[in-house]
């Protein structure tokens, strides 16, 4: 069973960074970051049947923080999309050298 | 803080040794004191005066002259300078008095404050008062006082008046510290501070090049001799754990005898000591610092300074008796510089180079008598020839200014100093003639004048310690007394060739400068006269036993008053010297008693003078200006037997080059190379490490994957 659980949030991290890595759209970039997120999600509930209660206990620490992340990412989000009316991170390249 | 005050302003501190009981110091620190406070009031001066002379050049003015001619800034200098120097000779001679009146038999150290502590190791800002640095203190004061007030008349037409004031007296304050300081360390800041106002002295004209890097010259030479003196001290306070002079000498004799520590110790305070009295190999500075005012040369390069070093071998009498190395050493290089340098001064032409070279030669005379344990005949030496020596510097300052001025009235632009273009000086200045003869009869050791009793003595210990029962090298000791002996008659012959040019014969100067040639004015002549007396009877304080026997000391007009005066000084280094050598022989190396050599050397050296007059008299000199160039030996003596080049192509070029090789190779090479190439590397990786900041996020993310992944490969794997 766990190790279903396992394969399942392993294929979801991957699903996850690979949109991070290759996406350009900062908000799909960001519900990606969401997604590798919820897969850590998973294999800690996963991994809590066996060794007790502080996995899912960290779930919620996890979810609590997403949330708060979300606030100040979608924020940052609309701020820049309200500046340059485009959300394509290739735009964003103020912070160089 | 009062208490340091009163005590620097009234009787002194708590004597340190029942001895002192009868020796009440009488304002002791105001002797140092009072040339400072001169130095003080005439270095505000020259300031104000080189402000005035600033805003009256940039109006357009010459100088600020007042009605007489003079510079408005001369009448306070001429007061302070020479009126500080009186009333430290006055307080001087009071405390030499009560001195005389007790009988003093330890040192009486007056400590002020403390000068500085750290760990062990302290040193009080103390002097200290006993026989020797009485005597040092009386001719400094003294000799002093006279070049001071001939000074006004030498200097009245310079800008820098009250500068050459400040100076003066600045030197005065640091000799003073030197002679009168209880411990190395204090003497060794009088030691530099003569040093110093040497340099700015002999640099006074400073617009002049040559004269700045004479001052150079000397102030470089004089920090080689310096370091010995540095190594010295640090040798003794490692060896005794203090400085101080009392409990040094109290425990020098924990020392071995002739053991290798008293040796170094001795022959690095001899290295000090050559380099500021000017011996071999060290002596180079002294002619060049000729350079200075002439009565600096007579006040720091004939009478004071100079004799620095013999005062340093005197003072460390018990190490250097300890030592018969150093001792054969240092009265080895006197007796050489003395006949190198007679011999260099038989060929000059500049009146100034003469006396330079007679000076260091003379230095080299005082350096035998202290190095065969003679230490009074030393300094009895050293004071007759502050005598003759400052009297002749002064002599000659007087011939300059006269010669000076008559070219200066015709613009002429000959040598004012070269005896070339001199000659028959006599008819115009009788005075300086007289007195100069007098000072050349004393130096030359013709009896009775001062120098003959002081130089025949340290000729006679010459012969005496040889001839020591345990003499450490008897041969040696012959030899010295030879060439002591021959350069006395060398002495005799180039002063009074000098003399013969200078003032005999015909004038040389020119027929309408001639006319313009004075005698100085009274206060320039007045301390030549002084000084003529005191060479004349200056010897008789000091005549041994043997000699006042017979007629030439003058039985009871006479004593041996120096001898005994400096006897507390002296003791300890008599008694070690007799219990390891043993008694001091009574003949010369070729037989024949005190008093029978005594003739000799005179009739010597009269004879020398005689046919000095004669064969100089029947020269015929030419002015500098038709002289042709001399050739074969007197062209190797006129260029001094290129020493300076020896030293300028094998040492000072070497070092240039070793320094020309640190700067381009090692400094802006090697050095510079290391730090710019640091910052080039810096700058190098952090513009390539800039590369990977792109700005794109992707970028960003991508690199933190690959590196989780590698650090997950190495933790895993």
């Amino acid at each position: 069973m766990i190790a279903q659980a396992l394969v399942l949030s392993a294929i979801l991290f991957m699903i996850g960074t690979a949109g991070v890595l290759i996406r350009r759209n900062a908000i799909i970039m960001f519900l990606c970051i969401e997604l590798q997120l919820n897969a850590v999600n998973l294999a800690f509930v996963a991994f809590s049947r066996l060794h007790g209660i502080e996995g899912q206990l960290f779930v919620f620490f996890v979810m609590t923080v997403a949330a708060a992340e979300a606030a100040v990412g979608w924020a940052i989000i609309i701020s820049i999309f309200r500046h340059y009316e485009t959300v394509n991170v290739d735009n964003f390249k103020l912070l160089r050298w | 803080m009062y208490a340091s005050l009163a005590a620097l302003l009234g009787q002194g501190g708590a004597p340190a040794a029942e001895g002192a009981a009868h020796f009440e110091p009488f304002f002791p620190g105001m002797i140092i004191l009072l040339p400072l406070l001169g130095f003080v009031l005439n270095g505000l001066l020259a300031i104000r005066h080189g402000m005035a002379s600033a805003v009256a050049v940039r109006a357009g003015a010459e100088l600020d002259l007042d009605e007489g001619g003079r510079p408005a800034t001369h009448t306070l200098p001429s007061l302070i300078g020479p009126g500080v120097m009186l009333l430290a000779f006055i307080l001087t001679l009071v405390n030499f008095i009560r001195m005389l009146g007790a009988h003093l038999e330890e040192p009486v150290v007056i400590s002020y404050w403390t000068w500085m502590s750290t760990g062990t190791f302290a040193v009080d800002a103390a002097i200290q008062l006993d026989q020797l640095s009485m005597i040092m203190m009386m001719v400094v004061t003294g000799v002093g006082f006279l070049i001071h007030v001939f000074s006004v008349g030498y200097m009245k037409e310079d800008a820098g008046y009250p500068r050459y004031f400040a100076y003066l007296n600045l030197f005065v304050f640091f000799m003073l510290t030197l002679v009168m300081g209880a411990s190395y360390p204090l003497m060794f800041v009088g030691w530099e501070g003569v040093g110093l106002c040497s340099y700015l002295l002999i640099g006074f004209w400073f617009a002049d090049r040559e004269k700045s890097d004479a001052g150079k010259k000397a102030f470089i030479v004089n920090r080689i001799g310096d370091v010995g003196f540095l190594v010295a001290m640090f040798l003794l306070y490692k060896t005794f754990g203090t400085l101080d002079f009392v409990p040094l000498f109290h425990d020098a004799e924990t020392l071995v005898y002739g053991g290798g520590l008293v040796t170094a110790i001795t022959l690095f305070f001899f290295l000090g000591a050559a380099g500021k009295s000017a011996q071999m190999p060290l002596y180079v500075w002294l002619p060049d610092a000729m350079a200075g005012p002439t009565p600096v040369s007579a006040l720091i390069h004939a009478a004071t300074m100079v004799t620095a070093g013999v005062y340093l071998v005197a003072r460390s009498s018990v190490y250097f008796a300890l030592s018969p190395v150093a001792s054969a050493t240092v009265a080895g290089v006197g007796v050489l510089t003395a006949l190198f340098a007679a011999t260099i001064a038989l060929k000059q032409n500049d009146i100034k180079k003469v006396l330079a070279y007679s000076t260091i030669s003379q230095l080299g005379y005082m350096f035998v008598g202290v190095g065969v344990g003679a230490y009074a005949a030393g300094v009895f030496h050293l004071m007759t020839h502050a005598f003759f020596k400052a009297l002749l510097f002064m002599g000659a300052g007087a011939v300059i200014h006269s010669m000076h001025k008559a070219y200066h009235t015709t613009h002429n632009h000959e040598d004012a100093q070269d005896m070339r273009n001199m000659g028959g000086l006599k008819k115009h200045m009788p005075i300086t003639w007289i007195t100069m003869w007098v000072a050349t009869l004393a130096i030359a050791g013709i009896w009775p004048f001062a120098g003959f009793f002081s130089k025949d003595e340290i000729i006679w210990q010459i012969g005496a310690f040889g001839g020591a029962a345990n003499a450490p090298y008897p041969a040696l000791y012959t030899v010295y007394w030879i060439i002591a002996l021959a350069a006395a008659m060398l002495t005799a012959f180039y002063m009074t060739r000098m003399m013969v040019m200078t003032f005999h014969g015909t004038n040389r100067t020119g027929e309408e400068e001639v006319k313009n040639l004075h005698e100085a004015p009274v206060v320039m002549w007045v301390p030549l006269a002084i000084l003529a007396v005191l060479s004349l009877v200056g010897g008789w304080i000091n005549v041994p036993p043997a000699i006042r026997e017979s007629f030439l000391g003058l039985g009871p007009l006479t004593s041996e008053w120096l001898h005994h005066w400096l006897e507390p000084i002296t003791a300890q280094a008599m008694h070690i010297q007799e219990a390891n050598l043993g008694e001091l022989s009574h003949s010369a190396p070729f037989g024949g008693g005190e008093v029978m050599w005594a003739i000799i050397s005179t009739v010597l050296a009269m004879t020398v003078v005689f046919a000095s007059v004669r064969f100089v008299g029947g020269q015929k000199v030419v002015p500098a200006k038709d002289s042709p160039e001399p050739a074969g030996f007197s062209k190797v003596l006129l260029n001094k037997y290129y020493v300076d080049e020896f030293y300028d192509r094998f040492i000072v070029q070497p070092i240039i080059r070793m320094s020309r090789f640190c700067w381009r190779v090692i400094d802006a090479g090697i050095i510079d190379g290391i730090v710019n190439g640091v910052g080039w590397t810096a700058r190098g990786t952090g513009f390539v490490a800039s590369m990977l900041q792109t700005g794109t996020v992707n970028t960003y993310a991508f690199i933190l994957t690959v590196g989780v992944l590698v650090i997950l490969g190495v933790s895993i794997f």
